[in-house]
C-alpha cells in the first residue's frame, strides 16, 4: 500500500465526509494511476461531487488520506494551492466568466505566475499567446474570441471551460458531467477530445450518460452511498449484480 | 490577444479637456476677471469645488472595489475621516501660540482638559511629511487588518456591508470620547495655516483646489491602470464567480485585500485634502449615513465605470448644495427618491442611460447602417 501511495497520481484512503450527520463519503478509497483515464458513475447522492470537492480542497474530510503524486497532502491545502499543484476541475454547470470575453477567460486560466504583481505588470509572452491561439482552435471558438462568454451557447460554454483547462495544462483533470446538455454530435466530439487529452495526462470523468461512458472505453468505478461499490471494465460493471441492484437495474 | 489601452483616443481627449477646465480655467476665472464681473467665480465657490473633487476621489475608491470586485463597503467614510484626522492633527499643531490658551505645544482642547503632555499618538504630527504619510498609512493599515479577517473568513455580500457599517460606527463612538485625545465631539478646527500659508487666503484655497484636482486625475489614472490589466479582469471574475477563480489557482483573498487597501489609501488621500478646505474634522464624518451616501453617488453615476463614480459624486453633491440651500427639508427625501429611481429605472446609472440612448439612436437608423455595410 505504501508503494501505491508513492506511485499513484491520486491516492484516496478512508475518506469520510459528513454533513449534519449525513455521510456523503463513507470511508472512500480510490487509486488513480498516472496517465489513467477513469470514469466514475453512481446514482444521485452517491458522493461523486463531494469526492471532487475533497480532491480540490473545497471540502475538508473528517478523516482519511488524500495524496497527490505521493508528495502533496490535499487535505491540508486550500483551493488555489491545489489548483497550482496541477489539478484542474470542470464543473457540472458550465462556469465561465460571463462578463469577460472568450480570450480573457483563457487568459486568466493560462498556466502562469498567479501573484498580484505579475497580473498587474505582465502580459502574456509569445509562447503563452501561441498556446492560447492553439486552444482557441481546438475548442472551435476562434471566431468568437472577442465576444463576451455570457453570449455563448450552452455547449460552447462547456467547450470554453474545457479550453480553460487546456491552457492551464494540469496533470490531473477532474471533469464533472462534461457532456450535460450537449447535443449528440457535441457529445461525440467531446469524447474524442477527452480520449486524445488522456494520452499525456490523468483524467477522472464523472458522468451519467452511459453511452458516453462506453465511448470513453475506460475503467469504471461505481460509487454508492459514499464508497466504492464496484470497479472494472464497463461490461464487468454492468453485469455486476450489486451494481444492477442499486443503479442500473431500476 | 486584444490589449485594453489605458484610455482610448476619445477618453484621452475628454480627460485632457476636463483637466484643462479643472486645473487652468477655473483657477483663472477665480482670479483674473474683476470682482463682480459675470465671469468671476466667487471666492467661496473654490473650496466648495475642492470639496466636490475630494468626494469624487472617495467615490472613485468605492467604485474600484464595488463596481469591479463586488465588495460593497458601507464604511468607506471611516477611511476618509481617518485621513482627515491625520491632516487635522498637523493643522492643529501649526496653530501654535495663536490658540485661545496660547500654549505652544498643546492644542486648545487639551489645555481645556487640563492635560500636561502631548499624548503619544500626536507625536510627530508637527511635521507635514509625517502627517501626510499617516493620512495614508492609518487607513491603509486598518483596511489591511479588517480586510484580512473578513476576506480570509470568506465574509461577502451583505454581511460584509454590515460589518463595514459596524466598523465606521464603532470609530464614530470612539472618536466622540474626549479621552480618545482627538477633540471629542468638537473635533479639530480653527486651523490657521498649512505649510506656512494662511489657510483662509484665496490664493491658498486655489492652491489646495488645484492640488485636489491633480490628485483626482492621478487617482483616476491609477484606478484605470488597475482595471485594464489582467489583475482588473481577475477582479471582475472574482465579482462574478469567486469560488471558480480559486479553482484556477488565484488567491482571491489576496486580490481582494490588495484592491481594498488601495481603495482605503485613496480615501485617506481624499480625507487629507478635504479637511484643510472645509476647515474642520469631527466624529460626524464617521456617521454610517455618510458612507451610504457614497454608495448612492456611485450608483447614480454608474457602477464599474470609474468615470461614472466621479460624475455621480459631482452631480449628487451639486444637487445637494442647491437643494439644502433652496429647500433644506426636502434633501433627504430627494436623496431617497434618487436612490429608488436609479435602482428601478437606470440600474447602470447616468452612464448606462447614456449608452442606452446611443444604442437606441443607432437602432432607429438601422436602414442607413445596412446600406453602408452593403457598399463595403
Amino acid at each position: 500500500m505504501t508503494d501505491l501511495l508513492s506511485t499513484a497520481q491520486l491516492y484516496l484512503d478512508g475518506i469520510t465526509v459528513s454533513f449534519d450527520g449525513f455521510r456523503a463519503l463513507n470511508s472512500l478509497s480510490l487509486v488513480i494511476e498516472p496517465g489513467e483515464l477513469r470514469t466514475i458513475i453512481g446514482p444521485n447522492g452517491a458522493g461523486k461531487t463531494t469526492m471532487m470537492d475533497v480532491i480540490t480542497g473545497k471540502t475538508r474530510p473528517d478523516s482519511g488520506t488524500a495524496m497527490f503524486e505521493g508528495r502533496h497532502d490535499l487535505t491540508r491545502l486550500d483551493e488555489p494551492a491545489i489548483a497550482n499543484l496541477g489539478i484542474g476541475r470542470k464543473f457540472q454547470k458550465p462556469t465561465v466568466f460571463e462578463n469577460l470575453t472568450v480570450e480573457e477567460n483563457l487568459e486568466l486560466a493560462i498556466k502562469d505566475d498567479r501573484r498580484i504583481r505579475h497580473t498587474l505588470f505582465r502580459r502574456l509572452d509569445d509562447e503563452q499567446e501561441g498556446r492560447l491561439e492553439r486552444v482557441l482552435g481546438q475548442v472551435g471558438l476562434v471566431r468568437r474570441r472577442a465576444e463576451l462568454a455570457g453570449l455563448l451557447s450552452h455547449g460552447q460554454k462547456q467547450w470554453l471551460e474545457i479550453g480553460m483547462l487546456l491552457v492551464h495544462d494540469p496533470r490531473l483533470i477532474l471533469l464533472d458531467e462534461p457532456v450535460a446538455g450537449m447535443t449528440d454530435a457535441e457529445t461525440a466530439a467531446t469524447a474524442d477530445l477527452i480520449v486524445r487529452l488522456a494520452r499525456d495526462r490523468t483524467i477522472v470523468v464523472v458522468e451519467h450518460d452511459m453511452v458516453f461512458v462506453r465511448s470513453l472505453g475506460a475503467k469504471v468505478t461505481v460509487l454508492h452511498e459514499g464508497s466504492v461499490l464496484a470497479e472494472g471494465s464497463i461490461d464487468a460493471v454492468q453485469n455486476d449484480p450489486r451494481v444492477i441492484e442499486v443503479y442500473l437495474g431500476r | 490577444m486584444q490589449r485594453t489601452p489605458l484610455l482610448g483616443r476619445t477618453g484621452w481627449l475628454v480627460f485632457l479637456a476636463s483637466a484643462l477646465v479643472a486645473v487652468v480655467l477655473i483657477p483663472l476665472l477665480a482670479t483674473v476677471p474683476a470682482p463682480g464681473s459675470a465671469f468671476r467665480i466667487p471666492a467661496y465657490l473654490v473650496p466648495l469645488f475642492g470639496k466636490y473633487l475630494c468626494y469624487a476621489i472617495l467615490a472613485l475608491a468605492l467604485d474600484l472595489i464595488w463596481g469591479y470586485a463586488g465588495i460593497l463597503s458601507l464604511g468607506h467614510g471611516a477611511f476618509f475621516a481617518l485621513g482627515g484626522y491625520a491632516m487635522g492633527m498637523y493643522l492643529m499643531r501649526q496653530i501654535g501660540t495663536r490658540g485661545v490658551y496660547g500654549d505652544p505645544i498643546l492644542p486648545d482642547f487639551m489645555v481645556f482638559l487640563n492635560w500636561r503632555d502631548l499624548p503619544l499618538p500626536w507625536w510627530g504630527f508637527g511635521n507635514f511629511a509625517y502627517a501626510a504619510f499617516m493620512a495614508l498609512a492609518v487607513p491603509g493599515v486598518l483596511a489591511a487588518a479588517f480586510g484580512w479577517f473578513a476576506f480570509r473568513s470568506r465574509v461577502t455580500g451583505v454581511y460584509l456591508s454590515i460589518i463595514t457599517q459596524a466598523m465606521t460606527y464603532a470609530l464614530l463612538l470612539a472618536f466622540f470620547r474626549n479621552d480618545m485625545g482627538f477633540g471629542g465631539n468638537n473635533g479639530l478646527t480653527d486651523f490657521k495655516e498649512i505649510l506656512g500659508y494662511d489657510i483662509q487666503a484665496p490664493s491658498t484655497r486655489i492652491g489646495l483646489y488645484v492640488v485636489t484636482a491633480v490628485a483626482l486625475g492621478l487617482a483616476f489614472l491609477i484606478c484605470r491602470f488597475v482595471v485594464t490589466t489582467r489583475f482588473g479582469r481577475l477582479l471582475l471574475a472574482v465579482r462574478d464567480a469567486e469560488s471558480r477563480v480559486r479553482f484556477l489557482g488565484y488567491s482571491t483573498t489576496g486580490a481582494k485585500l490588495f484592491v481594498f487597501v488601495l481603495s482605503a489609501l485613496l480615501c485617506g488621500l481624499a480625507g487629507a485634502l478635504y479637511v484643510p478646505q472645509v476647515g474642520i474634522i469631527n466624529p460626524g464624518e464617521f456617521q454610517p449615513g455618510n458612507s451610504i451616501e457614497v454608495a448612492i453617488w456611485v450608483a447614480v453615476g454608474g457602477r464599474g465605470t470609474l468615470v461614472g463614480a466621479i460624475l455621480g459624486a459631482l452631480v449628487v453633491n451639486f444637487i445637494k448644495t442647491w437643494l439644502t440651500g433652496a429647500a433644506p427639508e426636502l434633501w433627504l427625501f430627494a436623496l431617497g427618491a434618487l436612490f429608488i429611481i436609479v435602482t428601478l429605472a437606470m440600474p447602470q446609472g447616468i452612464l448606462g442611460l447614456a449608452a442606452r440612448l446611443k444604442r437606441w439612436r443607432r437602432l432607429s437608423s438601422v436602414p442607413v447602417g445596412v446600406e453602408e455595410t452593403a457598399h463595403d
